[in-house]
């Protein structure tokens, strides 16, 4: 839990037509060699956000290494519903899976729990589009709008003034990253501190998730009047 | 020696099947059901192996009922087909397997669609607008290419299903006597008398 406070904020926000994640990433420095995270698999650095299943994208915060087994898991755990149900797998069911597994190490002595909270976007044809959150101990809700990691009192307090329900998904881009820009430590937003995602539905209804590449995020954040220049041109404003 | 039929219309599918129960060239019963109510949107026609067949289904019932209270929801109709279908192929591969050949009825209140799925002991699995099992598939199937519309209202409905018993106990040596018959829709699943 304490990890969790200190990890990097990880933040999500229910739209009608879709479910958007973004998370900060903490560790980064110059010499840290990010050229394999630009161009291949599907997009990110692959670091707080990734794919589990064609329909359901996670984004993680706390201790890295138990985060990528919980991937780990919940990715065959998916697969494993296809194989028996030629179906993707309810977003509620895999959250109970994993959070199942999760509780399994507060239980028995000996074994230390997964430091880890998650964020999961997911759409199923039962309940449309979903956002989940699950902590360590295996607790797990449904929400509009959450946020798990460092400030996320402040993000939280932030997303309850400005949600509305009937929420379109580009203006919960906007709000994710408002808030985002809000709550980060460092004053200035780019691709090398933030990774973000979107789930929709393509043209046939199918659910599409979309983890953007870092030029991409970039180029969002130009379209939203967060990036970099802007703080810029505010201090010679100033 | 059972047979069944089923066909889909406009939001709703037909699964008949004779009732029956043979041993021999003896009749041991004839009220016997053979459409098991899986879930409360499912039905399963199943004939094949005495003995066998009750258990398939019975086991396919109870592991459908135990997904359905684990998780609030029951297993769509597809994602059951598929359940079923794989439990067949495993078991044809096995030391025993089941010699069960169903037909699965549902529909899905996701996308509002009936949907229906031949399948046979060797975990064959169609989707399909009607279809049949057993002697009653050699009539069955002719009349229905020629009489089924997808978009016929049940009464329609019935009266295509009607034809395919008629004409089997017009032609066939061994033809059943009775024949139960449930219609799965939106409001779930009920029994008609023909």
């Amino acid at each position: 839990m304490e990890a969790i406070s200190h990890a990097g904020t990880v933040l999500g926000v229910l739209a009608k037509d879709g479910v958007v994640l973004a998370a900060e990433k903490k560790v980064t420095g110059k010499l840290l060699d990010m050229s394999g995270s630009k161009e291949g698999g599907y997009g990110g650095s692959g670091e707080k956000i990734f794919l589990l299943n064609s329909n359901v994208i996670s984004g993680v915060a706390g201790l890295t290494a138990d985060a990528n087994s919980l991937v780990n898991y919940s990715r065959q755990t998916a697969q494993g519903h296809l194989f028996n149900y030629n179906d993707d797998i309810p977003v509620e069911l895999l959250v109970q899976r994993l959070c199942d597994l999760k509780q399994g190490y507060t239980q028995y002595g000996g074994l230390r729990p997964f430091g880890v909270s998650i964020l999961y976007a997911g759409y199923d044809p039962h309940y449309q589009f979903q956002l989940y959150h699950s902590d360590p101990s295996g607790n797990y809700s449904g929400w509009k709008a959450t946020c798990i990691g460092a400030n996320n009192g402040t993000a939280q307090s932030l997303l309850k003034q400005e949600y509305k329900d009937d929420i379109g998904i580009d203006e919960a881009v906007g709000l994710v990253l408002r808030t985002m820009s809000k709550t980060m430590d460092s004053t200035t937003l780019g691709s090398e501190k933030l990774e973000f995602a979107t789930l929709t539905l393509d043209a046939d209804k199918r659910p599409k998730a979309k983890i953007y590449k870092p030029a991409e995020i970039d180029a969002l954040l130009v379209k939203h009047d967060l990036a970099k220049k802007d703080e810029d041109a505010e201090m010679r404003a100033a | 020696m059972d047979i069944s039929f089923a066909l889909t219309g406009k939001g709703y599918v037909l699964v008949a099947a004779d009732t029956t129960a043979a041993r021999s060239i003896i009749k041991m019963k004839s009220d016997e059901d053979k459409i098991k109510v899986l879930s409360p949107h499912l039905l399963m026609a199943f004939s094949g192996e005495p003995g066998d067949t009750v258990n398939f289904a019975e086991y396919v019932e109870r592991n459908l009922r135990l997904y359905h209270i684990r998780h609030t929801y029951p297993l769509r109709p597809a994602s059951a087909a598929s359940w079923i279908r794989r439990s067949l192929a495993e078991s044809l591969r096995s030391r025993s397997p089941y010699s069960v050949n169903l037909l699965l009825g549902g529909y899905d209140t996701a996308t509002h669609t009936p949907e229906l799925y031949w399948v046979d002991y060797l975990g064959t699995m169609t989707s399909v607008p009607f279809g049949a099992h057993g002697y009653g598939s050699y009539f069955a199937l002719s009349l229905l290419d020629r009489y089924h519309d997808p978009e016929a209202g049940l009464e329609e409905g019935l009266a295509a299903l009607r034809r395919c018993i008629d004409e089997v106990s017009k032609r066939l040596v061994v033809s059943p006597g009775k024949y139960k018959v449930k219609v799965v829709d939106k409001d779930g699943v009920r029994e008609i008398e023909l």
